[in-house]
Parts: structure tokens; sequence; C-alpha cells
């Protein structure tokens, strides 16, 4: 290969804490997670990891239909955290777990004593990393409702932490006024990284019925709406913590996955992208993200890491 | 998936007619201007109750669902009346296509609701139909006289020996394919009579489509409600190849419940 060509390679790999992957894009959770198949497909389509989808204690159906309503510039939903239960996902997981690309157990409980015991069977799973869901906007007693008290994230994060051994990524929610103070609490309790953001409290009214959509009227928003929002988090958490980011919300192409990156993410999730473009956006955008650094010289994704961060 | 143009929320329709088909099942119709193909479905809001996935069973200027009260939205459907209002969000999905000349239709009971519209449009461009229309009785049967209109030969059987055929309607599609050959058979109805059907359309070497139910959640292929060995009824589906069908581990046997568990049909 001629040295030009070698001078042009990028490197698209990307570290984390436990974490080694191939790209920087992940699924985020509650997107095609309910099932091992289904993560098996994205993994094919050429993510650099999947989140499942959060698990709780019980089987669990959620809200009642309508769960997902599409507006200008996003979707919402309120699934209401449906999952099977650990127990019962036990067989969904294993089937992808030692295949070719990492995955990350999302979690949720009402304290963390249920955040304990299913990160404890997660890990005897063989998850390669724990995701906490403290920040979920529309299941009562569950998610935000805890990872809006920075003492309750630390004490969650705390607990988790001396229980397992892979690292625990707490993912925040947007819906709180100092989203940084948030994540220093994680950082506190020696939580290994962040996720944000989640979804948006959002709700959409049909106004001939005059009644919310959303059986459970408020739900979460994602899409290319909240990208901004997602940006500023990151950007505002990254200035405050040491601690390794993963971004998400509304990224569907490279140069979305590049801003967050620039922003201070090391990683990047795509969920309602999927909707948007599909299970092939997950190489599309590596592909993007090469082409970008290969235009603009950037040889790993590392250099490109918070460099928009000032002072 | 690609973007559609429509953004993906109910439109609000009001109900014009509603026909009782049987004592279980009423036909609602209702003013909306998409173009579905038959085996499509919409997801119907029932305010303040429920958003289900329903087959559009009249695809022309006036559309229709055919409904069967099983549960709390079909009971909430079939108590309305005309003037009240829905909301439909679609239609979605893979559909039937009647490539061959010499149809095979097959149906159990309500399942004969994404059939009937292929049948009329198979019938108009001179496709040459045998339907075999299975139900638990004669009570149980619907849409008769529509579709005498556009099959050359139209085979009941009832569970209860009540009409045609006393048996399952597997049995008598068995009896049809040892007199008769077909391009191409398609069938709707519960899942372990589509199986059947299945297994025998691979025996006798005929391709096969089929259109299967799941509960559903979003939709649009991302919630992994509807999930089927890696496919999604919702926008692979619901009408399925015999040779997908013949991939999935979970056809015939297994299905998901609300929380995703597995269980049996």
């Amino acid at each position: 290969m001629p040295i030009s060509d070698c001078d042009k390679m990028v490197d698209i790999a990307t570290t984390l804490p436990g974490l080694k992957l191939k790209n920087p894009t992940i699924l985020a959770a509650g997107i095609l997670g309910e099932t091992g198949a289904s993560l098996e497909n994205v993994a094919k389509a050429g993510a650099g990891a999947v989140v499942t989808k959060s698990i709780g204690i019980e089987p669990r159906e959620g809200h009642g239909n309508p769960t997902f309503v599409e507006t200008e510039h996003g979707i919402i939903n309120a699934m209401g955290l449906p999952n099977p239960g650990i127990d019962n996902y036990k067989d969904e997981v294993e089937s992808i777990i030692g295949t070719n690309i990492p995955v990350i157990g999302s979690i949720f409980g009402a304290d963390a004593q249920e955040f304990e015991i299913l990160a404890v069977e997660m890990e005897k799973f063989g998850v390669s990393a724990l995701e906490l869901n403290l920040s979920c906007p529309h299941a009562k007693g569950y998610g935000a409702i805890l990872g809006h008290d920075k003492e309750k994230v630390l004490e969650i994060t705390k607990v988790v932490k001396g229980a397992v051994k892979v690292p625990v990524y707490v993912k925040l929610s947007p819906n709180v006024s100092n989203i940084a103070e948030i994540a220093c609490a994680v950082e506190d309790a020696e939580g290994d990284g962040i996720v944000a953001i989640n979804t948006i409290s959002a709700m959409a009214i049909d106004i001939d019925m005059a009644l919310p959509i959303l059986s459970n009227a408020i739900g979460g928003l994602s899409g290319p709406g909240i990208k901004p929002i997602g940006l500023r988090c990151i950007y505002e958490i990254k200035a405050e913590t040491e601690l390794p980011v993963i971004g998400v919300g509304g990224i569907l192409s490279g140069n979305d996955a590049i801003e967050y990156i620039m922003a201070g993410a090391s990683a990047v999730q795509i969920g309602s992208g999927v909707y948007y473009k599909g299970i092939g956006i997950f190489s599309k955008v590596c592909q993007q993200i090469q082409e970008f650094m290969d235009a603009h010289s950037y040889k790993t994704i590392k250099e490109m890491v918070g460099i928009a961060q000032k002072g | 998936m690609p973007k559609k143009d429509n953004l993906e929320l109910p439109r609000i329709v009001k109900i014009l007619d509603i026909v009782e088909e049987n004592p279980d099942v009423k036909t609602i119709f209702f003013e909306d201007d998409f173009e579905a193909y038959p085996g499509q479905f919409v997801m119907v809001w029932i305010p303040s109750v429920d958003e289900v996935p329903m087959s559009v069973s009249y695809l022309g200027e006036k559309k229709g669902i055919t409904v069967k009260n099983v549960g709390k939205a079909t009971s909430s459907l079939c108590k309305l009346k005309p003037g009240d209002k829905i909301g439909i969000r679609g239609p979605h999905g893979t559909f039937f296509e009647a490539t061959g000349d010499s149809l095979l239709v097959v149906a159990g009971g309500i399942g004969i609701a994404p059939l009937a519209p292929l049948m009329e449009n198979a019938h108009n461009i001179g496709k040459q139909i045998t339907l075999a229309f299975g139900a638990k009785s004669k009570s149980e049967l619907l849409f008769i006289n529509r579709l005498k209109g556009c099959s050359r030969e139209l085979n009941i059987s009832t569970d209860d020996g009540s009409l045609g055929f006393h048996g399952f309607v597997s049995d008598l599609v068995e009896d049809i394919l040892k007199k008769q050959s077909f391009d191409e058979i398609l069938c709707c109805g519960p899942e372990i009579m589509i199986k059947k059907i299945a297994d025998l359309a691979k025996l006798n070497g005929i391709p096969l489509q089929a259109s299967l139910e799941r509960y559903m959640k979003c939709g649009v292929g991302i919630c992994d409600s509807c999930a089927i060995d890696g496919f999604h009824v919702c926008i692979d589906g619901p009408v399925f190849s015999g040779k997908i069908l013949s991939e999935l581990a979970d056809f015939g046997r297994f299905r998901r419940d609300a929380c995703g568990r597995r269980v049996e049909l």
C-alpha cells in the first residue's frame, strides 16, 4: 500500500472502561433489545456494542397502547419499561454473549437493593458492562424519579459498584436543572461512566379528540429534535467530571456522532435513528465518521473527544 | 426502514357505517384517503381504551376494518356507532401479492379479513381463485356473498360440521391438494392452522404467503414487542413467505406476551 494511503487510514475503534469497541456506535437501551435475535441482528448490522432492553425484577407489561407517537422533530414513547423480568431474560441475553461485540446490560429497579440483585444477575449472564437506568421519564417509581435525586444516584451507584466487577455506567435524565451535578454523584460513587441523555419528558395532544395521544399522557421525546439538548448535557458533564461519557440523543448521521464526540463523548448510542434510517444506520454512521476523519486528518476517535470544550 | 412522508400519528376519522357480519364480528367503515395493499394493517386508536393493529378488509374509497370481539379493545370497537371517531395510523407492513394464475386462498375464521380484498383484486385481473374457508361453526362465517363473487370454487369447512366439510380447514386443504395443484397458496388464520398449511404447501412444492399476528406496541419496527426470531411482524410482516416461515423456530410454536416472555401459542 502506498504511504500516502497509509497516512489516510483512520481508526474508529474506541475504548471505554471495560469496553473495547471496534467502532463508537452502540445500540441504545429500549430499542430492539427485548429479544436476543434482534440484538444479534444489530450486531450483524455493524454496531460496536449493544445495550439490552432495561430489565427489572419481575415481568412487566408496561403501559397500554398508544405507547408511540411521532411529532415533527422526534418521536415520543411511553412504553413503560415492558420487559420479561431478569430470570426470563437469561435466554435472550445469553444467545448473544460471546459473539463479536460487547453486550451492555441495562437494568432498572425501585431502590438500591433491586439494582443490586439485577446487577449481580446480569453480570452472571456474562455482560461486559452494566447501564443503570436512572432516567426513564414515564414509569412510576422507577428511572427518573431516582435519577433526579443526586443522593439516590450516589447510593444506587455505590451499592451496584460494590456488588459487581464489570464496569457500571449510569444513564442520566436531561429533565433536571443541573445534569453535571448528577454526573458528579456518579463520579463520587466511583461509577465508571455516564450515558447521556435519556428521553426528554414530553407529550402530544390530539386536538380533534381533545386528549393526550399516549395512554400514559406523558412519554419521552427522542430523535433529531433533542440533539442540541444532548450535546449541551454532554458538554456540561465533561466540564465538571473526568468520567468517560457515552453520548445519546438524536444521532442520525456521522456528523451528529462527531458533534457528540467533540462535546466530550467517547462513544455514542443510537436509538430512534433505527426508526428514521433502519438498522443500516450503524454501518452508515461509521462510514460517515470515517469519511469525516479522513477529510479532516483525524486518525483516532480519541483525538476528537472533547475538543470542542473551551478552556 | 425509510422515513415516510406522513408522521406516525393517528389521523382522526369518522365512522360512516357499521355492518354486523355475524354475532361476534362487525365491519367498521370509515373515510380515509390512504392507499393500502391487501394484507397490510393499520394501528387503530380507540381513544382512552387502546391502540391495536387491524387488517384493512376494504381498500376502496371507503376503508373498512373487520373486528372480532375478543377482548377489551375489540369489544370497545364493536360498541362504536356511526359518527363516532377513531384514530388511524398506517397502513403498515408487507402485503399479499398474487403472482401466479391459479390461487388457493386458505382462511381460518376472521383470517378472511385481509384475504377478501386480495381475492377481489386478483379476481378483477383474471386470476383463478379457489377458496378454502374454515370456521368453528356456520355462524362464524362471514363475507360469503362477497367471496362467492370472486372465487371459482368456494369450499367451506366447519369444526362442528354445521356447514360444508366436517373438520379442520387443513384437512379440507389436504383433500383439495390431492385433486388439484395451484401456483400459490395465500393464507391467514390461527397460527396453528397456518403451520399446517405451510407444511402442506412445502410437501406439495407450492409457494406460500401467510399473515401472522403478534402483540404490537410501536408498529414501526423499534420496540421489539412483535419479534419472531429476529423478524418484526409490524415491518417485516405481517405477510411472510413460506420460505422465511420455514426458517423461524418460533413459527407455529411460540409467541411473545406483552412483557416479551416467550410463551406457547
